[in-house]
C-alpha cells in the first residue's frame, strides 16, 4: 500500500461531504451505498428513488465540479448511481437547500407557478437539473429577439441531432404564490363564464397557446432543454416544465450559489474507508491506481459510476475494492497533439462535448444523442469503452474515426487500434492489470461525417443500431470510409465488408444502393425487446442510403 | 331550515373561488422537496423493519416446499412471512382468486413470502437463502393463447341493440378486421409503498400509497382477522396513481399490516421498481375482432365486435374495465344495431387492473380503426365520415342512454377544425408530401364522447368531513386522494366557496379511513364531482346552523344570510360582522361547528345481465387535431402540432384542469406509440417474463415527445353555469382527454400511408412504435412497385 492513501485514513477533511452547506460525514458509508440511499437515510428526502439506474432523474442532485477554467460548474447527476464514497470531499445541493426559509429559489418559483409539478415526485430532481442549467456560465439570451430564429425541425434533423420543441409559451394569466398562512394568494381572475362575451368562441383565460415559437430547444433565455433530458414526468406532460425553464432570468449575482462557480471545485482527496469488510479507495494518481489494481485485478474501477451504479441497484452487485479513477489527473488530460486529438479517459461525456466544440462532427453529433445529460454529467469515455456494451454509442463513432485507446499498466503505456479491441461480448484484449488511459482521435478527421442512431426514443434510449459514417470523397471517387455499427452483433464492429463496397467507387445513387445492401447482412442482428432482427437490417441499409441522400443534398 | 344547504349543485355563490387559477396547494412542498410521501416516513421512525418477497421466477408452477429455516438465522433478519403466519384470510381480492400467500404460482415474478429484517439489504440476503422447491406447470401467456385454450374469467357481457346480423347482411358495404392493441405500465414515478404500525391498543395504522383507503383498510382487516374498526388507512400523497394504486396497493399494504402485527414493530413495504413491475397489474390488453355495415354516405349501419380483455392472473377489476370498454365502442357515434360481446382471458401474467380511461380507450380504438379503413374503402375523408356518425340529438347509445349535450360535439369538432385550420393544413401536408421522397407528414382529427359515473352505481357515493374551529380555521376531510390530479386544490376551492370564505382560511388534512368511512376509489374521474359533492354539502350543513345566529347578528331573516369572502351580510341591511364573530358567537350559543357531509349522484342504474340503463351522469367531450412527420429511412416520427379542445364544464381551476387534459394526452400518445410491454412467450426457460422491466427498456414518453405545437383550449359555452355537470358546474377531466391521443395514432397511419398509393389501407399494430410505422410505410411504399401486394 502506498504512503498516501494511509495518510488518508486520518485525514477526517476528507470523508466530508457537504449537504446543502452542511458539513456531513461520508466516514462509515459503505461502498456500495449510492448517494441517494445515503441522503435519504440521513433524512434528506426530497430526492427520490424512481428507477434506481439513472433512467428517470427523480433522485438528481446538483454536485460541484470544475469547469475547466479555475471556476466551479454546477453539474446535475443521478445520486441513484454515484455512490457517496465517491463524492465524499465535494458540496452538493438538493431541492431541499436552494429555497430560503421564507421564499423559493427561482427555478422553484417557476416550476410551482406554472403547474410544473403535479404528484410532485418528479419535481425535486427536475428543481436540482434545472438548477444546474439556470446556473450555466455560458447560458446567454438569444440574441435574435423573439421568435426570429425558430425554424420547424424536419424528422431528419431530429434523426442526426435530436432537436424537437420550440419555446414561447406565456402563461395568459398571472399567478400569484406566498400567502400568510397557506402561500396561496387567491388571485381573482375573471371567472370565465360569467365574463364571457355572449357566444365567443374561446375565453382569454381559458386558451392555452404556443406562441412566438423560438429555437426549438433552446429557450430564449438561452436554457438548453437537454439538461432535462434525463428527467422523466408521468404527470405533465413537459409542457409547463418547459415553460418554468424557458421563463427563468438571469441569475442574481448575489445569489451565494452562483458566487459559489467563482471559486475552484473542491478537490477530492485520496481516501480509504473499510466498512465490514469491504474497501473503497480513492488513490492518489494513476502509479498508485495501477499498483492496487495489479494486488487486486477482480477490483472494480468507477468512475462516473452510471454502469457501476445500475450493478448496485439492479443487479444488487457487490465488490471487496472499490477503486475510484474519477479524478486522476493522468486520466483527466485533453490536448490537440499534431495528428491526433487526446481525451483522458475520465473525461465525462459532457466535458468531451464541450471540449470539442463541433471539432469533430460524428462526434459532435453522437455525443446530444448519448443517454441525457444527467448521464453524461457522470459517465465518461473511457468508462463507456472499458464496460464493451455491444451497443455503447461512442464506440461506434469512435470506430468511424480510425480512434485508438492508449492503455496503462505497471509495464507501461500501449496504444491499441479501437477495432482491434474488443474481442466480444463486454470483453476485449484489455489485461486485468490495465486500465483505459485516453482515447486518441487522428486528425484530420473526414470531412464528412454522420452519426444515425434508431431508437423507440428520441431523448435518453438505448440504440436498437447506431451506425457513425466518416469519409472522403475526392473528385467523385470516396477516397476513404469508415463505418461504425452497434446493435448488429454482441459487440461493436466495423461495417468492412460495405466499406469496401464503396472504396474507390464512384460517389453515386448506385454505388451506395449496392452498398446498403451489403449493409443489410452486416453483423448477426437478434430481435429483442427494442426491436427485431429484420428492422435492425432493414435500418442498418437504410442508414447507407440516407448517407448518400443527406450528403448529395 | 336549509337555507344553504337547498343551493342547486351548480350554483357558484358570489366571490366563490371555483374557476380560480391557481397552483396545486402543494406545489411548495412538491419544488422544494419537503411534500412527504409514504416511503419517506421510515426515515423519521424508529426500529422500522424493512420488508423484501421471494418471487418465484416461473409462469405457473406449484409450490412443493418452502424452507425458511436457514434465512430466520440470517443476520437482521425477525421474522419471514409465509402463508401459516396469515392470522384472517389469506387473500387480498374480493372473490378469492388473489391469494396473498399463494401455494401455486400463477405468474412469472409471483411473490410467495415475504423477508422481514433490520435493513432492506439483510432482508434482500436472507431471501436468497429461503430453500424453496416448485414444479412448473403447463402455462398461457398470451390471449390469443387463452382464447384458443378457451380459458376465461369473470363474467361474458354482451352488449346489443337491433339487429346487427340482419343490418349486416344488408349493407351496402361491409368490412371487417381485428386489432391488438397492447396494454400499458402506470409508471407511477412513485412506486407502492406502504408504511405500517400498530399502536397498544393493537389498532393498525396503514399509511399507504392508495387510491382507495377504504378498500386497502377492508382487504387489510380480513387479512389480519379483525374488524375495520381496529385498521387505519392514511394516504398522505402519492407519487402518481393513474388507476395503479385502486387495488394493486391493498396486497402490500396488508403484508406490511401483518408485519406489523406479529412483530410489534413498524414496517416499511415499498418495491424497487423492478419489484413493482413484475409484481403489479397494468392496463391489460384487448384483442379485438370487427365486422361493420355501412352505407353509401358512410353510416355505420351494423357493428360486431368481439373485445377480449387480458385479464392476467385474477379478475380484479377486469369486469368493470370490460364494462366501460363495451359502453365506449361507440365513442362519439350513433350506432343503430350493435352486438359487442365482451370477455376476459385468464393468462399467466400479473392481474391487469385499472389504468386512466379504464377500457374505455380499447373500445374506442376499435371504432376509430374501423372508421379509417371504412373512409379509405368508401373514398370518403377521415374527418367527414367521423362526423356524419356523430349522435344527433335525441338519439341513444346501444345500452339507451339518451346522449345529453349531443349538439355539443358538432360545435367542439367545428371550433377545433376552424382554430386549428385543419383544411388549409391538410393541403399543406397534401403538397408536403408530394414533394418529399423520404420524410411524409400526416393529420388526422378525432373525437371523444367519455361517461362519467362510475359503471357500478353504488360507487357513486362520497363522504366528507368539515370542522370549524373557534378560531374560525376550517380544516376538511374528503374520502378522495391525492395523486396529482390537483383534487385537493378543487376541494380548497370547493369548500372556500361553499363557506364563503378565503382560501386561506380553509386547509385540508390527509385523506384518512376514521375521518370518513366507506368511500369509493379516487377513480373514474369522478373524485371532484363525488367528494366535492360532500365537501359542498358538509360545508352547507354548518351554514344552515350559523344562519340564525347570523340572523340574530343582523337582524334579518335567516334565508337572506350571506357571506362572502369572510363577511357576513345581510340582505337589506348594512349591519355586517365577520366570519371569525359569528363563529365565536355560535359557539357561545352551543351550536355544533362540525358536520360530515354525503354526496350521492343522482339518476343513476344500469342493468348488468341485459346492459341497459342510465350509466353516466353526463358526457365529458373533446376533440384532437395532430400532425406528425414521419421518417421513411427508420420510421421514427416527429409530433409537429397538437389543437385539443376538451369540455371541462365551468373549470374548478383552470391551471389543474389543463394540466390533467395535457398530462392525460401525453400519456396516451406514450400508449399509443412507444410503451411497449413485452413478454417472453417462447418456450424457453424465462416464458412468461416481463421483458421490459426497467425504464431502461420501458421507455415513457421524455421531452422529446412534446408537440413542437402544442395548443389546448378548454371548451367554454358561454351559457349558464349549470351546464349538465357536477359541483358548481365542472365536468370530470382525469380520463377523458387521454384518448384525444387517437389523433396521433390516426396521423401516423395517414402519414404512413402517404409513401404508398392513394386508397390503400394501412393497418397500424398499437403501439405503433417508429419499428410498426416503418413496416407499415415500407408495405405501403413496396405497394407501388408491387402490385402484387397491394391486392394482399
Amino acid at each position: 500500500m502506498t504512503e498516501p492513501v494511509n495518510q488518508a485514513e486520518t485525514d477526517v477533511a476528507a470523508t466530508a461531504l457537504t449537504v446543502n452547506g452542511n458539513k456531513m460525514s461520508v466516514a462509515d458509508v459503505a461502498p456500495h451505498t449510492t448517494t441517494l440511499q445515503w441522503l435519504r437515510g440521513n433524512g434528506i428526502t426530497g430526492p427520490k428513488e424512481g428507477c434506481a439506474e439513472g433512467e428517470c432523474g427523480a433522485c438528481a442532485v446538483m454536485v460541484s465540479r470544475p469547469d475547466g477554467e479555475g471556476g466551479t460548474r454546477w453539474t446535475s447527476v443521478n445520486s441513484c448511481l454515484v455512490p457517496a464514497a465517491m463524492l465524499a470531499g465535494q458540496e452538493i445541493y438538493t431541492a431541499e437547500g436552494l429555497a430560503s426559509a421564507d421564499a423559493l429559489h427561482p427555478v422553484q418559483q417557476e416550476m410551482a407557478m406554472r403547474g410544473g409539478s403535479q404528484c410532485g415526485y418528479c419535481t425535486p430532481g427536475f428543481v436540482s437539473s434545472m438548477a444546474a442549467e439556470y446556473y450555466r456560465e455560458d447560458r446567454v439570451n438569444c440574441e435574435c429577439g423573439s421568435g426570429g430564429c425558430f425554424s420547424a425541425p424536419t424528422t431528419s434533423d431530429i434523426i442526426s441531432t435530436a432537436r424537437a420543441v420550440p419555446s414561447g409559451n406565456k402563461l395568459p394569466w398571472p399567478l400569484v404564490l406566498n400567502d400568510d398562512a397557506q402561500r396561496l394568494e387567491p388571485w381573482l381572475p375573471p371567472r370565465t363564464e360569467r365574463d364571457a362575451a355572449a357566444g365567443a368562441d374561446v375565453v382569454p383565460a381559458t386558451r392555452y397557446e404556443s406562441t412566438s415559437p423560438h429555437e426549438p430547444e433552446i429557450g430564449p433565455n438561452g436554457f438548453d432543454l437537454h439538461a432535462l433530458s434525463g428527467n422523466l414526468c408521468r404527470c405533465t406532460g413537459y409542457r409547463p416544465i418547459r415553460d418554468a425553464a424557458f421563463a427563468l432570468g438571469e441569475v442574481d449575482p448575489d445569489d451565494p450559489i452562483a458566487q459559489r462557480r467563482n471559486q475552484p471545485a473542491p478537490a477530492s482527496r485520496p481516501l480509504r474507508i473499510e466498512t465490514s469488510g469491504n474497501t473503497f479507495v480513492r488513490p492518489a494518481d494513476l502509479e498508485e491506481t495501477l499498483s492496487l489494481l495489479a494486488g487486486a485485478p477482480e477490483a472494480v474501477l468507477v468512475a462516473g459510476s452510471t454502469d457501476w451504479g445500475v450493478e448496485l441497484t439492479i443487479k444488487h452487485r457487490r465488490t471487496p475494492l472499490t477503486i475510484a479513477i474519477d479524478q486522476l489527473p493522468e486520466l483527466r488530460q485533453f490536448h490537440v497533439a499534431g495528428d491526433h486529438i487526446e481525451i483522458g479517459a475520465a473525461l465525462t461525456l459532457s466535458e468531451v462535448e464541450r471540449l470539442l466544440g463541433g471539432s469533430v462532427p460524428v462526434l459532435a453529433q453522437a455525443l446530444p444523442l448519448f443517454a441525457s445529460r444527467l448521464i453524461r454529467n457522470a459517465a465518461t469515455i473511457g468508462g463507456n469503452l472499458g464496460t464493451g456494451s455491444p451497443i455503447g454509442d461512442m464506440a461506434p463513432a469512435l470506430l468511424a474515426l480510425d480512434a485508438d485507446l492508449v492503455l496503462s499498466s505497471p509495464r507501461g503505456d500501449r496504444t491499441v487500434a479501437l477495432a482491434d479491441y474488443f474481442t466480444g461480448y463486454r470483453t476485449s484484449i484489455r489485461a486485468a492489470d490495465e486500465l483505459i488511459r485516453a482515447v486518441r482521435i487522428p486528425t484530420p478527421v473526414a470531412p464528412m461525417g454522420q452519426f444515425y442512431k434508431v431508437a423507440k426514443r428520441k431523448f435518453d434510449d438505448i440504440s436498437s443500431v447506431a451506425v457513425a459514417i466518416a469519409a472522403t470523397v475526392t473528385d467523385g471517387t470516396v477516397q476513404h470510409i469508415r463505418i461504425g455499427v452497434g446493435g448488429a452483433a454482441a459487440m461493436t464492429l466495423r461495417a468492412l465488408d460495405t466499406e469496401a463496397a464503396v472504396i474507390g467507387k464512384p460517389w453515386t445513387a448506385e454505388t451506395f444502393e449496392a452498398a446498403a445492401e451489403v449493409m443489410q447482412t452486416v453483423g448477426t442482428p437478434m430481435s429483442d425487446h427494442r426491436a427485431s432482427a429484420e428492422y435492425r437490417s432493414a435500418t442498418l441499409a437504410q442508414s447507407i442510403r440516407r448517407f448518400y441522400s443527406e450528403a448529395a443534398s | 331550515m336549509n337555507p344553504f344547504s337547498s343551493r342547486p349543485l351548480a350554483e357558484i355563490p358570489d366571490g366563490g373561488t371555483t374557476g380560480v387559477v391557481m397552483p396545486h396547494e402543494a406545489a411548495w412542498e412538491h419544488v422544494t422537496g419537503q411534500a412527504l410521501y409514504t416511503d419517506d416516513l421510515p426515515y423519521r421512525s424508529a426500529n422500522v423493519l424493512h420488508a423484501w418477497p421471494l418471487q418465484v421466477f416461473a409462469a405457473h408452477a406449484h409450490i412443493d416446499s418452502i424452507d425458511t429455516s436457514k434465512a430466520e438465522a440470517m443476520p437482521g433478519v425477525v421474522r419471514v412471512l409465509t402463508a401459516l403466519d396469515v392470522p384472517g384470510l389469506n387473500d387480498y381480492g374480493d372473490i378469492g382468486d388473489e391469494i396473498l400467500f399463494p401455494n401455486e404460482v400463477l405468474y412469472h415474478g409471483q411473490p410467495v413470502a415475504w423477508v422481514l429484517a433490520e435493513s432492506l439489504e439483510e432482508a434482500r440476503l436472507a431471501t436468497d437463502a429461503i430453500a424453496i422447491a416448485y414444479t412448473e406447470l403447463p402455462s398461457i401467456i398470451t390471449a390469443q393463447e387463452a382464447i384458443a385454450a378457451g380459458q376465461f374469467q369473470g363474467p361474458r357481457a354482451t352488449l346489443q341493440r337491433g339487429d346487427a346480423d340482419a343490418a349486416l347482411a344488408n349493407a351496402p358495404h361491409r368490412i371487417s378486421g381485428g386489432i391488438d392493441i397492447q396494454g400499458q405500465e402506470h409508471f407511477y414515478l412513485e412506486t407502492q409503498a406502504s408504511f405500517a404500525t400498530v399502536d397498544e391498543s393493537g389498532q393498525v395504522f396503514i399509511q399507504s400509497s392508495t387510491q382507495a383507503p377504504s378498500h386497502t383498510q377492508e382487504v387489510a382487516a380480513r387479512v389480519l382477522g379483525i374488524s375495520s374498526s381496529q385498521v387505519t388507512v392514511q394516504c398522505l400523497r402519492m407519487g402518481g396513481g393513474f388507476g395503479g394504486k385502486e387495488t394493486n396497493a391493498n396486497a402490500f399494504a396488508s403484508v406490511a399490516a401483518m408485519g406489523a402485527v406479529l412483530t410489534g414493530r413498524p414496517v416499511s413495504l415499498r418495491l424497487n421498481r423492478t419489484q413493482d413491475l413484475t409484481m403489479t397489474g397494468k392496463r391489460g390488453g384487448f384483442h379485438a375482432t370487427w365486422e361493420a355495415g355501412l352505407d353509401d354516405d358512410g353510416h355505420i349501419l351494423s357493428y360486431k365486435a368481439v373485445l377480449t380483455a387480458d385479464g392476467g392472473f385474477s379478475v380484479d377489476l377486469s369486469p368493470a374495465v370490460v364494462s366501460r370498454a363495451l359502453c365506449h365502442v361507440d365513442n362519439a357515434y350513433y350506432l343503430p344495431n350493435v352486438h359487442v360481446i365482451g370477455q376476459i382471458a385468464r393468462t399467466n401474467k400479473t392481474s391487469n387492473t385499472a389504468f386512466r380511461g379504464f377500457g374505455a380507450p380499447s373500445g374506442m380504438i376499435v371504432t376509430e380503426d374501423l372508421l379509417g379503413q371504412a373512409a379509405t374503402k368508401l373514398g370518403l375523408g377521415e374527418e367527414e365520415i367521423r362526423r356524419r356518425n356523430f349522435y344527433a340529438p335525441g338519439q341513444s347509445t346501444p345500452y339507451e342512454q339518451v346522449v345529453s349535450q349531443a349538439e355539443r360535439m358538432v360545435d367542439i369538432w367545428d371550433k377545433l377544425k376552424k382554430s386549428s385550420d385543419y383544411d388549409a393544413r391538410l393541403l399543406d401536408v397534401a403538397a408536403f408530401n408530394t414533394a418529399h421522397q423520404h420524410v411524409k407528414r400526416g393529420l388526422a382529427i378525432t373525437p371523444v364522447k367519455f361517461g362519467v359515473s362510475f359503471n357500478k352505481p353504488f360507487l357513486n357515493q362520497a363522504g366528507a368531513l368539515v370542522l370549524v374551529y373557534r378560531d374560525g380555521s376550517v380544516l376538511i376531510n374528503h374520502g378522495g386522494t391525492e395523486m396529482g390530479q390537483g383534487l385537493h386544490t378543487k376541494m380548497l376551492q370547493v369548500a372556500a366557496t361553499a363557506l364563503g370564505l378565503p382560501l386561506r382560511r380553509v386547509r385540508l388534512a390527509p385523506t384518512r379511513t376514521d375521518k370518513v368511512p366507506n368511500t369509493s376509489a379516487t377513480s373514474a374521474s369522478t373524485g371532484s364531482d363525488l367528494n366535492g359533492g360532500a365537501v359542498k354539502n358538509a360545508c352547507e350543513l354548518i351554514l344552515d346552523r350559523l344562519a340564525p345566529v347570523a340572523a340574530g347578528m343582523l337582524g334579518v331573516h335567516a334565508n337572506d344570510v350571506r357571506i362572502t369572502r369572510g363577511v357576513v351580510n345581510g340582505l337589506g341591511t348594512e349591519k355586517c360582522t365577520t366570519w371569525e364573530e359569528l363563529i365565536e358567537t355560535a359557539y357561545f350559543q352551543r351550536v355544533s361547528l362540525s358536520a360530515t357531509g354525503y354526496y350521492r349522484t343522482e339518476g343513476l342504474y344500469f342493468d348488468s345481465s341485459t346492459y341497459k340503463g342510465n350509466a353516466f351522469k353526463y358526457y365529458a367531450r373533446g376533440a384532437a387535431v395532430a400532425e406528425v412527420e414521419v421518417d421513411g429511412y427508420t420510421g421514427a416520427y416527429t409530433t409537429r402540432q397538437v389543437d385539443l379542445l376538451h369540455d371541462v364544464g365551468s373549470s374548478l381551476s383552470p391551471l389543474i384542469d389543463l394540466g390533467q387534459v395535457e398530462g392525460a394526452f401525453i400519456q396516451g400518445v406514450g400508449w399509443l406509440t412507444q410503451e411497449d410491454l413485452r413478454w417472453d412467450t417462447s418456450d424457453g426457460p424465462n416464458r412468461g417474463k416481463l421483458l421490459t422491466q426497467a425504464a431502461s427498456t420501458y421507455k415513457l414518453p421524455s421531452f422529446s415527445e412534446l408537440p413542437q405545437v402544442f395548443n389546448v383550449d378548454l371548451y367554454v359555452h358561454g351559457e349558464t353555469t349549470d351546464d349538465g355537470g357536477s359541483v358548481y358546474g365542472s365536468k370530470a377531466v382525469g380520463e377523458p382527454p387521454l384518448m384525444l391521443s387517437i389523433a396521433v395514432r390516426e396521423a401516423l397511419r395517414a402519414a404512413a400511408a402517404a409513401f404508398g398509393e392513394p386508397g390503400h389501407q394501412v393497418e397500424l399494430p398499437s403501439p405503433a412504435t417508429p419499428e410498426a410505422v416503418y413496416w407499415a410505410l415500407d408495405k405501403a411504399r413496396r405497394m407501388v412497385s408491387d402490385p402484387a401486394l397491394a391486392a394482399d
